[in-house]
């Protein structure tokens, strides 16, 4: 798809659940248990078990690469800002992405991002540049 | 417990080299909800993958549990995209160190090589060691 300034990408939710963060753990490699364990997550002081930030920010890869039909990504970069809570029932929770075109130049297309979970804004300043 | 200021601008040792292939990133994509074919560009955010071996190797060497730490910021720079086939390894060097409210806040680099030495990708990361709650 041709990228221009200025245009909405449209808004991509995708689902969280405790199976998601099991499995993104195995892929990953990152078993950290305050993604598993609520005793654990509870012990450090988090509210109960958060997803992976890199899980979110992986789901944030996926509306890109959905928007963009896989173009070459290079630069990506996020803040943590607020946790993910994954509570232990069978909905979980949702992610949401949506961006803005910000600019198209010398064959790079800068996109700004919303990310959000519930009503709460969860990646600080998350942007990504594609070739266009 | 505090960590040692004295890390900042230490390199820790490469990873051991890691080969890409179809089903692990097929593996990694299908995590995230994602189809994956052969030839599909590989998730943006693979090289994790290598870069969380590297941290876990760092906190290791530092004696810092893995439960206290959250992650702050992560970015990734790309030098050209990344394939199966390739064998890459992660080295990782401390940048910053500082000590916010009690956490320490541990800026980290690393870069990601290919087997003929170029860098592929840079990823930073911020991570947070939590504090323990005083009793």
């Amino acid at each position: 798809m041709t990228l221009e300034a200025g245009a909405e990408l449209a808004p991509k939710t995708y689902p969280v659940t405790r199976a998601s963060l099991v499995r993104y753990a195995g892929a990953s490699g990152d078993f950290n248990p305050i993604h598993w364990s609520d005793r654990i997550a509870t012990a450090v002081g988090l509210p109960g078990v958060i997803a992976h930030g890199m899980f979110t920010m992986a789901l944030v890869a996926r509306a890109v690469s959905e928007w963009t039909d896989g173009a070459e990504v290079v630069d990506f970069g996020a803040k943590f800002t607020n946790p993910v809570v994954v509570p232990d029932d069978d909905e979980g929770t949702t992610v949401t992405v949506s961006g803005t075109v910000k600019s198209v130049e010398d064959g790079l297309a800068t996109i700004a991002l919303t990310v959000v979970s519930g009503d709460q804004k969860v990646l600080g300043m998350p942007k990504v540049s594609v070739r266009a | 417990m505090a960590v040692d200021g004295s890390l900042v601008g230490r390199a820790f040792p490469p990873t051991r080299p890691y080969r890409v292939t179809d089903e692990k990133v097929r593996e990694f994509a299908a995590a995230t909800g994602m189809g994956w074919e052969s030839g599909d560009a590989v998730p943006a955010t693979f090289p994790i993958v290598l870069a969380f071996d590297a941290m876990n190797a760092f906190l290791d060497d530092v004696q810092v549990e893995l439960s206290r730490i959250v992650h702050g910021e992560q970015k990734f720079s790309y030098a050209r995209p990344i394939a199966p086939g390739d064998v890459l390894t992660a080295t990782l060097t401390v940048a910053s160190l500082r000590q916010i409210g009690g956490n320490d806040i541990i800026g980290t680099v690393s870069e990601i090589t290919d087997d003929s030495g170029a860098v592929v990708c840079t990823t930073s990361a911020t991570l947070v060691h939590r504090a323990a709650e005083v009793a």
